[in-house]
């Protein structure tokens, strides 16, 4: 045992150097999020400092050339744009998710699975391009203009679905026989033996994919820019143009020079703010009963 | 080593290997580089030109990238680019820079083909952006709600327009903001009650492949890539490669390079108007 | 017992997975179709091999798939061990109640949400400037490495979570160390978590353009180092479609070679993961 090919190391030796190695990786992620942090803090602090936190709030309107800094109407456009996406995108890669696993014969469910997969890959640019020369005239006729809060939460649906379908489906996958069997025994209908069963059992697969779709559809910047109308104002009704926080950046950083590039970043933090709100939040509400 | 194993570093090598042997035979370090950074829509035309200068020159590598005027602006200042393209001319606050006209652009308004209308004055103009006038039927067209299409803050084309029509940006009223000329195109395109103000460069190559955009005379001046090479339109811009010290040695060559008439046929290709030396 | 009546639970549940199936398979293939019908005539060899010219329109994107090529392979290699080591210490390692394993979570999921372009301007300000690497595929790799960890780190640790307890207790029982059980047991047992983490991570890479503008650049030449700037696949979509006037049919066809790409990049992996899944000792 001692002399076998891989175990030149004794084994309690071997394991604490995995567990170095492991810490090591550990910390190298940790650290990168703690210079992310550090950067958007650094750039943003110039314009926390000479305009204060209560304009973003209380300024007219956003017009940076002007001095005008309100940042509100663009958090409600991201917070509702991302809620309506998070609403629409779990049920259905849930319902996608158990599709491919529970009730499509198994050559569909492949090339069904396959779908999500590339889905998953276009970037957000063609999204954004098929959603100004497709899904916002469909949009104008109905009730113009068009470029909407509706058109975004339906492309970030689309962009999103595939996080939250594929890791549902690897969670189902996982849950293990016997609870099926056990409660196929008991003589539970399908649909019954999903909900009580199956769905519990592969919940924390499916809080991960809800929070990182979440994370996702907050982050989202191309394809909304393309399709929102980037208006600053607060939505009153679906067919309202908006403009994300997102959005914002990715116009106007290219352009912006000294204060109003710090407020910029002042605004990556309140994304950064708000979803860890949304995170702390989900986790809160429940607390014990996911990994519990 | 597992048969795995040696499949995926096989393919890791090759990769590698095609990736580094498709190179011609000059030896890399031996190249002058210079980086060109700023605005967009400059740099598809400054690519083309670099390529060309390369080809002219060896032993030189011109290396573009994007990231706005500003950015141009910003790193030429610093020092992290040899040279900054802006699509504008240098403001009063930019004078420790210099800077090179290499060709013009137009600013025209844009409308949706089936719209009646064919002319609007500067003042019908004005009235639409700052939400004065609200239906086309007011100017002579059919009665729907006209959809303003604003630029974002900070864009070069924005600055001018308003600057034309003597606003500034808090009075406009708008129902869709864009970035790019290209997103401004795609939306006139897609709504018939549109109306936009883009580069008539991109508006005129993209309104002769079929889109469905037509281009407004601006003060009784027709748009066309002719007014504004004999300079009767209205409101153009200068497209300016910026330096931080009057332009030497091998920057000199380049600049020199984009001016000259051996690149007209690329600014014209890009629909732009060359100047004229 | 299932009922007999014809609107039961069971039917219903029917209906709606396979309304939801319809409704996004058929999308899928409505957008795919659209690409394909808009893109495939520009589709040829030389197209896939020449580089490009007039700005994109002509010529080919030869030097842009092997840009793309390297900017993944550098991503992956740097994000697979740290993500597969952040991702067994969470799962094997820390308990549920520890309060570092509940900060690195949360860490993630937060750092899941920045947006893509202040992923940019990070790796321009860290990798580009302060690193001195310049606008290069190294710096766009880096950068897109830290955009997926979250991703990585995640998936696989729910992979890891799904393994049943059995098999650990199985090993303590029989001598076995942490390490031989990891390698031998468990991280066979855990690949499909860890390829569902991968696809998702190549995906979003792949889809990436502002955390590329900036950091890997716009040169469309062929890279002759890692440390030459490349334009990847998605910056020269967006280019095409929303820059450059005229370049519509070349954008919609280098949407087409990316998302056979990305779906031979799946194929290939899960055939991988499958190979891989053959070393098990517990068979399944």
């Amino acid at each position: 045992m001692i002399w076998s090919r891989s175990t030149f190391l004794s084994p309690s030796h071997r394991d604490r150097l995995l567990v170095w190695t492991l810490r090591g990786a550990a910390g190298i992620a940790g650290l990168i999020l703690l210079f992310i942090v550090a950067f958007l803090i650094l750039e943003a602090l110039p314009a926390l400092r000479t305009l204060g936190l209560i304009r973003f709030v209380t300024d007219p309107s956003w017009h940076p050339g002007e001095e005008f800094y309100l940042m509100l109407p663009m958090m409600w456009g991201t917070l509702f744009a991302t809620l309506g996406a998070v609403v629409l995108a779990t049920p259905l890669g849930l319902l996608s998710a158990l599709f491919c696993r529970w009730y499509a014969p198994k050559p569909i469910a492949r090339t069904y699975r396959r779908f999500i997969e590339l889905l998953g890959g276009i970037p957000s640019v063609v999204y954004g391009f098929w959603g100004l020369v497709v899904l916002v005239p469909m949009i104008s006729r109905l009730h113009p203009p068009g470029p909407s809060l509706l058109a975004g939460i339906v492309i970030l649906t689309i962009m999103i679905l595939p996080t939250i379908a594929l890791l549902a489906d690897a969670s189902l996958a996982k849950v293990p026989q016997e609870y099926i069997r056990g409660a196929a025994a008991l003589g539970l209908g399908r649909w019954a033996i999903i909900r009580g069963v199956v769905i519990p059992a592969a919940k924390s697969g499916l809080f991960t994919g809800v929070i990182l779709g979440t994370g996702r559809a907050i982050g989202e910047t191309m394809a909304v820019l393309m399709v929102c109308g980037n208006v600053v104002q607060t939505p009153q009704s679906l067919f309202d143009p908006i403009r994300t926080l997102t959005a914002n950046i990715a116009l106007e950083m290219a352009y912006a020079l000294g204060d109003h590039r710090s407020a910029l970043f002042v605004s990556g933090l309140v994304l950064v703010g708000m979803i860890l709100t949304l995170v702390s939040s989900a986790e809160w509400i429940s607390r014990g009963r996911i990994y519990g | 080593m597992s048969p795995v194993t040696l499949q995926i570093l096989t393919l890791t090598g090759l990769i590698l290997v095609g990736a580094g042997c498709q190179e011609s035979p000059t030896t890399h370090h031996s190249k002058r580089k210079l980086v060109i950074t700023g605005s967009s829509t400059v740099a598809p035309l400054m690519a083309e030109i670099g390529k060309r200068f390369e080809i002219l020159q060896s032993g030189v590598r011109i290396d573009v990238q994007t990231g706005g005027s500003s950015r141009g602006i910003a790193d030429a200042r610093q020092g992290l680019a040899d040279i900054g393209m802006t699509s504008r001319a240098l403001t009063s606050d930019e004078t420790d820079l210099h800077g090179t006209a290499i060709a013009r652009d137009g600013i025209g308004v844009i409308i949706h083909t089936s719209n009646v209308v064919s002319a609007l004055d500067d003042g019908q103009i004005a009235d639409i952006y700052t939400g004065r006038i609200t239906n086309w039927n007011a100017v002579g067209g059919a009665d729907a709600l006209i959809v303003v299409v604003n630029k974002a803050e900070g864009r070069a084309t924005l600055e001018l327009f308003l600057k034309y029509l003597n606003l500034i940006n808090t009075e406009i009223q708008a129902h869709v903001i864009i970035g790019d000329n290209e997103q401004g195109i795609k939306t006139v395109a897609g709504n018939p009650n549109a109306i936009a103000y883009v580069s008539i460069g991109t508006a005129e190559y993209d309104a002769r492949r079929e889109a469905p955009i037509k281009l407004l005379p601006l003060g009784n001046v027709p748009a066309t890539l002719e007014t504004l090479r004999t300079g009767t339109f209205p409101l153009t811009r200068p497209l300016t490669l910026v330096t931080k010290t009057p332009p030497s040695g091998l920057i000199k060559t380049f600049i020199d390079f984009a001016r000259s008439p051996d690149v007209h046929d690329l600014v014209t290709q890009h629909f732009f108007v060359p100047i004229s030396s | 017992m299932a009922s007999s009546r014809m609107l039961d639970s069971d039917h219903l549940s029917a209906i709606a997975v396979w309304t939801a199936a319809c409704l996004v398979g058929g999308f899928f293939l409505w957008l795919l179709s659209d690409i394909v019908w808009h893109g495939v005539a520009e589709i040829s060899w030389e197209f896939l091999t020449t580089a490009p010219l007039n700005a994109g329109r002509d010529g080919g994107i030869g030097p842009i798939l092997v840009s793309t090529a390297l900017i993944l392979l550098v991503c992956m290699v740097v994000a697979l061990p740290i993500g597969l080591g952040t991702a067994i210490l969470l799962a094997e390692f820390t308990t549920d109640e520890s309060l570092f394993g509940r900060l690195i979570r949360r860490s993630l999921d937060v750092l899941a949400g920045v947006p893509s372009i202040i992923f940019g301007l990070f790796g321009n300000a860290f990798f580009s400037v302060t690193l001195g690497l310049g606008f290069s595929i190294l710096s766009g790799g880096l950068t897109l490495a830290c955009m997926v960890l979250p991703i990585l780190i995640r998936s696989t640790e729910e992979g890891f979570r799904a393994v049943p307890t059995d098999y650990r207790l199985s090993a303590a029982a029989l001598g076995l160390s942490r390490f031989t059980t990891l390698t031998h047991l468990l991280l066979p047992a855990a690949i499909p978590g860890l390829l569902v983490g991968f696809i998702l991570s190549i995906g979003r890479a792949i889809a990436e353009t502002a955390a590329l503008i900036f950091t890997s650049g716009y040169v469309d030449r062929m890279p002759e180092s890692l440390l030459d700037s490349g334009r990847a696949l998605s910056i020269h979509i967006f280019d095409l479609s929303m820059n450059v006037p005229g370049g519509d049919a070349r954008a919609y066809a280098s949407a087409l070679v990316l998302i056979s790409l990305l779906f031979a990049i799946t194929t290939l992996s899960a055939w991988i993961a499958d190979q891989w899944l053959h070393r098990r000792i517990i068979p399944v």
